[in-house]
């Protein structure tokens, strides 16, 4: 696919002398448009629940949907970078349990907030970093690697402790309580910010750096990539640490948002981040997709389930149906585009 | 020398050994654990609670297996077991006659029919439509329990029909019922597939869909009958797991059961990228997996534990089966033995 970018650009650039520019100009990039179904659907669930429900198109009701979705954002940016590298990684729920409950500990044991945090972020970083060696040196499929982190994980969560601990630091407490913005209007918390900034970083990344680029080349075929001089397996294990950090940050994100670590949290949030990116444009296949397609997918998953709540008579179960439903439509959507590509 | 090298690299080497060293960890704790009673002429003990407590992943494991010989992937198979058991046992609550021999068997026909569909829907999906394999169950993976709920109404429902229940705690020429069921699943999986040319067009499909296709072998209706018996098999485990406790538990029955199998599977030797399958290895890799849980309560080590112990295991097995240590072991050998002569590839 970097190939294909490179092209794509290239000859986005040449037809400025043809005659054909004007007629070009009109036509999408076909690499846009999984994204723009995304974007048409969150408009459209927007429009409709927005008629049919009163005070859902609110500030607090969009400000609550970044809010209690933030640890999600941050899982999405992460898998993005897995995902379009042509791997998965399922250890990511696991993850976030592991480190909230590795801040919980932390903090009911005397340490500080300030040596808690990072610790707990740094659990997913050393995860992902096990991962990446176990699918770059030792050629484990990524599925089956993930999948043994989130076994190791979720027995790490149980051997920390068993059972729900509360946090009562002040630090965690002043987290979760602060709020900026108008009372009722469009509020942020900090953890709201935390993940605006992880998705702004992760967009530079992707987009403006070598390491970016190079992420997509993987995806686009890894032994041209390998061919081509690209630092193939610096960049494999590197997207697994950022996955795993991400997934360490997630966790924080949701200490800080129930308060409390809990080892059975975050059981398939995994295949939610997964949904949410696919949802937003990225080809499980690797090598196309954007990190605010991601955004977008978990916002969708997000008003879902808002949408659900606000219908008060649909039971909680719809929120799977429709999900799945909608999955099945954005895979097939794709699937489209790629044959009417070749 | 060359026999014992031939057996340190056979495919089941070291998944064999992990399950000695259960088995034997667990007797030396429970010096009872390998005895087998006959009580009420039915077979007791730890083998056969092993076999028993098999069943349901094996059934699920062999139809994985085909699966991944495609160089697929069924991620669907624990809702397709949610929805197994809601059906059959909504069915049988609403029947005026639970009890019958009858109204179980219209029962449990319903619910294939509709793992038939299941499985037809995913190969539509994978076969025809041509979506990844992970991606297209990840769709039934998601809805599936939500439908599960939908057919309960979101309750659990519970009823007591003898019939249903000898499915899972039976006992037939004194052995489990269960066990029998996956044994005999296991036979006509091992007999069709290699005792026909299926097995093989099945890894010629896992192998090159495109060229295989060219050859003749119509990899669509391969890829079809893989995924719908594999939604089969799922259903008949979905039974023995409802069959245990009698409760249509949407939520709750065949969780993460997908992952187990896949694990299975490839303990078993069996690629994730298809091409070659082994149905021996997936029993052992199941029996692996089941004795592990098993042996974790009889080394009282707490349960909780349980997953820490897969992993480490998983990651032993998936470590020592992987080609750079492969290489490195038989790079060690080659200098000890006094050969010269191999030129590496």
């Amino acid at each position: 696919m970097s190939t294909d970018q490179l092209t794509r650009r290239l000859r986005g650039r040449t037809p400025s002398a043809d005659t054909t520019a004007p007629a070009r100009r009109w036509r999408l990039d076909d690499r846009y448009l999984p994204v723009i179904g995304t974007v048409v659907v969150l408009v459209v669930m927007l429009v409709v629940a927005g008629s049919r429900y009163e005070n859902f198109l609110t500030g607090r009701v969009m400000a609550n949907l970044l809010i209690n979705n933030s640890f999600l954002v941050v899982l999405a940016v992460g898998m993005t970078f897995v995902i379009l590298t042509g791997g998965i990684d399922l250890s990511v729920g696991a993850v976030v349990a592991l480190s909230s409950i590795v801040a919980a500990w932390m903090l009911t044991n005397g340490w500080d907030a300030v040596v808690a945090i990072p610790a707990a972020i740094l659990t997913g970083t050393l995860i992902g970093l096990a991962v990446g060696v176990m699918v770059h040196v030792f050629e484990i499929q990524p599925f089956i690697a993930t999948l043994a982190a989130m076994f190791l994980a979720r027995g790490l969560c149980y051997l920390v402790a068993p059972e729900s601990i509360p946090i009562a630091d002040p630090t965690i407490v002043a987290l979760a309580r602060t709020r900026w913005g108008p009372e009722d209007g469009f509020v942020l918390t900090p953890s709201g910010l935390i993940a605006l900034v992880v998705v702004a970083v992760a967009f530079v990344l992707l987009h403006y750096t070598r390491f970016g680029r190079t992420v997509y080349a993987i995806g686009g075929g890894e032994q041209s990539a390998r061919l081509m001089g690209l630092p193939v397996a610096r960049t494999k294990v590197l997207v697994y640490v950022i996955s795993g950090t991400c997934a360490g940050l997630g966790g924080l994100l949701f200490a800080i948002f129930s308060r409390s670590g809990y080892a059975l949290t975050g059981v398939g949030m995994e295949l939610d981040a997964i949904a949410a990116v696919v949802i937003g444009g990225t080809l499980l296949t690797g090598g196309s997709g954007f990190v605010l397609g991601s955004v977008l997918g978990v916002l969708v998953l997000g008003l879902i389930q808002t949408a659900i709540t606000f219908e008060g008579t649909l039971s909680s179960w719809w929120t799977k149906i429709v999900i799945g439903g909608l999955l099945l439509v954005f895979v097939v959507l794709q699937r489209l585009l790629a044959l009417r590509r070749t | 020398m060359n026999v014992v090298q031939s057996v340190v690299r056979h495919r089941l080497f070291w998944p064999i050994v992990a399950l000695v060293v259960l088995v034997v960890a667990s007797t030396l704790k429970s010096p009872t654990f390998l005895d087998i009673t006959v009580r009420d002429g039915h077979l007791f003990g730890g083998p056969v609670d092993i076999l028993r407590r098999s069943s349901v992943l094996l059934l699920v494991a062999l139809g994985m297996t085909l699966v991944i010989a495609t160089r697929g992937i069924d991620l669907s198979v624990g809702a397709v077991m949610a929805i197994a058991g809601a059906v059959a046992l909504t069915q049988i609550a609403a029947s005026p006659d639970p009890g019958s021999l009858a109204t179980v068997a219209a029962a449990i026909g319903t619910a294939l029919v509709i793992a038939l569909l299941i499985g037809l829907f995913n190969g539509f999906l994978v076969a025809v439509v041509g979506i990844q394999p992970i991606i297209a169950t990840l769709v039934l993976m998601t809805a599936g329990r939500g439908i599960a709920m939908l057919i309960t109404g979101g309750n659990i429902t519970t009823v007591t029909s003898q019939p249903y229940k000898t499915l899972a705690s039976g006992y037939w020429l004194s052995l489990p019922v269960a066990a029998l069921i996956a044994g005999v699943v296991f036979a006509a999986t091992a007999l069709v597939t290699r005792r026909t040319a299926l097995g093989v067009l099945i890894e010629s499909v896992g192998i090159n869909p495109s060229a295989s296709r060219l050859a003749g072998v119509r990899a669509r209706t391969i890829i079809w009958t893989v995924y719908v018996v594999c939604a089969l098999f799922a259903c008949l485990a979905g039974f023995i797991r409802s069959a245990d406790t009698m409760a249509a538990d949407a939520n709750n029955i065949g969780l993460f059961i997908e992952l187990d199998a896949i694990l299975a599977v490839v303990i078993g030797g069996t690629s994730l990228a298809g091409g070659k399958f082994s149905l021996t290895g997936t029993l052992v890799g199941t029996l692996v997996i089941t004795t592990l849980t098993l042996s974790i309560t009889i080394l009282g080590i707490p349960a909780n534990a349980v997953s820490l112990f897969k992993a480490l295991v998983v990651i032993a097995v998936c470590l020592l089966q992987s080609p750079v240590v492969q290489h490195r072991m038989r790079a060690r050998r080659r200098r000890t033995a006094p050969v010269p002569v191999e030129v590496p590839a």
